[in-house]
């Protein structure tokens, strides 16, 4: 079944800053085997200049609205998320992330194109702190396997 | 901890060192649990084969943050990281056995910019095969 089209141009915001937490970051870091002082040791990074812990640089996936910054729950987008896989992933860092950083996280669904059989989403991202300070901007392709409407 | 790479230190076609990062089904597990997506693609056999994938694969969020390593491990201070962009074109199938997966991230200045800048392209493979493409990162270096 191919994804709804109506939501392209949505954009996605969480109800709530997400909020950058110490142990959250050291967490992440560990899982991507990453022992930088800077993610583990608060004043390893304060000595470094930082305000606090400071987050790897693929951190700010984990701030994004949804799955990725899709509604995937959404049952109206139509999208069933074990056929996903993700295709492109680009960030570009005004600064590091630290714990203690306010995120207000917004993506937008920029196209839905059939590619083949599978389906290719675009979403760009944006991060700001709830003081208006933009950290970073983002964009994500995701394919949907085997769901573009047959070519007759 | 400032960048322990300048900028007039590296030309183009300096290498990063080679480096291989181990994957083991437990890794999947475990960023699967930090950055929290579940997609059970990521962990289990039968909704990897359900979904015709050729057994459980890496997130590639997960692939990425690897490849980022050679970057932040080389320069140091990760405020050097300006702007890092990857394509997935292959996935990295993870067995569930002693082994997993073997990630190999290699690296070279392809570009020098204005303004202290430097372009690197990340080469990423795993059984031989590029996992990312499109591979790049953009530094700023003192």
């Amino acid at each position: 079944m191919p994804l709804n089209q109506d939501f392209v141009g949505r954009c996605f915001v969480a109800d709530v800053p997400f909020q950058v937490g110490r142990e959250h970051i050291r967490q992440f870091a560990r899982a991507v085997g990453d022992d930088n002082p800077l993610y583990h040791d608060v004043d390893a990074a304060r000595a470094a200049g930082f305000p606090d812990l400071v987050a790897p640089p693929t951190f700010l996936i984990n701030a994004m609205p949804g799955t990725l910054g899709l509604p995937t729950e959404d049952e109206a987008l139509g999208l069933d998320y074990t056929l996903v896989v993700h295709g492109e992933q680009r960030f570009e860092l005004h600064r590091p992330v630290v714990a203690g950083d306010e995120l207000v996280t917004s993506s937008t669904l920029t196209s839905i194109r059939a590619v083949g059989r599978n389906e290719v989403l675009v979403t760009t991202y944006r991060y700001d702190t709830t003081a208006g300070e933009q950290v970073a901007t983002g964009i994500c392709t995701l394919v949907s396997r085997g769901t573009a409407a047959p070519r007759s | 901890m400032t960048a322990t790479i300048a900028y007039d230190e590296v030309e183009v076609g300096t290498e990063l060192p080679q480096r291989q990062f181990p994957l083991r089904r437990a890794d999947l597990v475990r960023y699967a649990g930090a950055s929290g997506d579940f997609n059970p693609i990521h962990w289990s056999d039968r909704a990897a084969a359900e979904a015709g994938l050729p057994g459980v694969i890496a997130h590639g969020m997960l692939t990425m943050a690897t490849a980022a390593r050679l970057i932040t491990d080389w320069i140091g201070d990760p405020r050097a990281l300006v702007e890092f962009g990857v394509k997935f074109s292959s996935p990295v199938v993870v067995p569930d056995d002693d082994e997993g997966a073997t990630v190999t991230v290699s690296g070279v200045v392809a570009k020098k910019l204005d303004g202290n800048r430097v372009v690197v392209n990340l080469t990423t493979r795993c059984r031989g095969e590029k996992v990312l493409m499109a591979s790049r990162a953009t530094l700023q270096l003192p």
